[in-house]
């Protein structure tokens, strides 16, 4: 009990001053999760829409994939991603594993399905509003997908957003293709299993607050933007 | 500008899921005037409507315009039965069918501000359409429908669930637009209606045309019983 009442203090004054440590940790975590989140967006905004708004052969197949795909435990996926980069893996002569790319190429298999899946949930229903007037005015596939998306922005951005939330927050598949590699592919959340396993709970906990404190953010931003999405003020 | 009609439905169809919705219809559209449809709940009328605007498939049959198809479909406007407002402001939903066409900014501004005084919206134009009331939207969507100066308009019922005072500002509205040479083509459950806008009438059940005449004819000595029936206020089997 002492230990974490100790933990508690020393975690706070190193969040107060900003200890070195543990602002790379945290910064290169936003770094990683941030590129997976842009990747993964500039993927699965439009494939989510464009599956809500084309009858094509294999659609239903691919909404099936793609659901499937949400359901992966992300410790396969870095199980997957480390055969492929490793040294004898195809991929292997980039020679990636154990770095920040590696662990971005994991987050962007991981929250793409996820981004995708909402989108194309969202942008469903916004078709289904929709379908009649555009149809009617004779609008291009372009100008249909323009409005869609315009008029689905919110929706979109908290699709995001709640890839991001996962993207921040994961362990198993970061661990496994970054290693969690002193100054190179630590990062917050396997930070904290490395310190708790140590028994270093004032930097685990440190650590703990701002993944937290990031989590928080993300649902405040959440919900911000489905109230104003009510009171339609952007 | 040459007119876009006559339009001509020949051995029109259409079925779904087994179930013949609408047809065999053969039925032709003058220039001018006002041609009202009538029927019971579920006779066709939406259906009829939707197949003539180019909106629903046919299974059988054609309808074609005066001019090509393409530019036919541009020159005609659609107004719902229910009201689809764009989750945007009162003005870029009126806005929004110039827009597509890609008009001038200035131009845009004028005819929306124009609209929103004659629907009574002025005052809202920066307001989500999605909040506006019922008959609001139904103002809304009529203004947008006549926004590009079409050629042809269709209405779905613009004046269901409407007051006296609305449903005599969109009649009004209609009057105008008729003495601009629009044609119009709509929908109605309100037989006071019918005999004050109509120059012609079809009269649709279970998705035939069950009698059709110009209105005098029409309102004055139907001819089948059903129609007589129907002005009673019978319910027909
Ligand atoms: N996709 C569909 N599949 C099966 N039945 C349909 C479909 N679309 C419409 N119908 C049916 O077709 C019939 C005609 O519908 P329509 O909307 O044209 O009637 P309506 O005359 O406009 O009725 P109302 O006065 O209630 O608006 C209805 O019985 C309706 O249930
Ligand atoms: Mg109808």
């Amino acid at each position: 009990m002492n230990d974490i009442y100790e933990g508690l203090v020393s975690a706070f004054w190193l969040v107060v001053t900003l200890d070195q440590d543990l602002m790379q940790i945290s910064l290169r975590s936003l770094q990683v999760s941030l590129s997976a989140l842009v990747i993964a967006s500039v993927l699965a905004l439009p494939l989510g829409t464009f599956l809500a708004i084309r009858r094509f052969r294999y659609r239903r197949l691919t909404i099936s994939l793609l659901n499937a795909l949400m359901g992966l435990p992300p410790v396969v996926v870095g199980l997957i991603v480390y055969i492929l980069l490793s040294r004898s893996g195809p991929f292997g002569v980039f020679g990636l594993l154990f770095t920040p790319t590696a662990m971005i190429i994991a987050q962007v298999i991981i929250i793409t399905p996820l981004i995708a899946s909402i989108t194309h949930q969202a942008m469903r229903e916004l078709w289904a509003e929709y379908h009649d007037l555009l149809i009617s005015l004779n609008t291009s596939n372009w100008q249909r997908i323009k409005t869609l998306i315009w008029d689905g922005r919110r929706n979109l951005l908290t699709a995001s957003l709640a890839g991001f939330g996962r993207a921040i927050g994961e362990v198993g598949a970061i661990m496994i293709v970054g290693g969690n590699i002193d100054n190179a592919t630590r990062v917050l959340t396997t930070a904290i299993a490395l310190e708790t396993g140590k028994g270093d709970f004032a930097l685990a906990l440190a650590l703990g607050f701002v993944l937290i404190a990031l989590a928080i953010g993300i649902n405040i931003c959440i919900h911000w933007l489905s109230r104003t999405e009510r009171e339609g003020r952007w | 500008m040459s007119t876009i009609l006559p339009l001509t439905l020949k051995d029109v169809a259409v079925r779904r899921r087994g179930k013949r919705l609408l047809g065999p219809v053969d039925l032709t559209l003058d220039p001018d005037g006002l041609t009202m449809i009538i029927g019971p709940n579920g006779s066709g009328k939406t259906t009829l409507l939707r197949v003539m605007h180019g909106v629903e498939r046919l299974s059988t049959g054609t309808a074609t315009w005066a001019v090509p198809e393409e530019e036919a479909r541009h020159r005609q406007s659609y107004v719902f039965q229910t009201p689809i407002m764009l989750r945007r402001t009162v003005a870029d939903n009126l806005g929004y069918p110039l827009r597509l066409l890609n008009a001038p900014r200035a131009q845009v501004n004028a005819r929306v501000r124009h609209w929103a005084e004659r629907i009574g919206l002025a005052d809202r134009l920066s307001l989500q359409a999605t909040r506006l009331s019922g008959g609001e939207k139904q103002k809304l969507a009529l203004a947008r429908a006549l926004i590009r100066k079409p050629d042809v308009l269709f209405l779905d019922e613009p004046c269901a669930n409407l007051d006296g005072a609305s449903t005599r500002d969109i009649e009004s509205i209609l009057q105008t637009a008729l003495s601009e040479k629009t044609r119009i083509i709509m929908t109605t459950h309100d037989l006071g209606q019918a005999r004050r806008l109509a120059s012609d009438a079809v009269f649709m059940l279970h998705g035939v045309v069950h009698e059709r005449g110009p209105a005098s004819r029409f309102f004055g000595a139907a001819q089948t019983a059903e129609l007589q029936a129907f002005f009673r206020g019978d319910i027909i089997a």
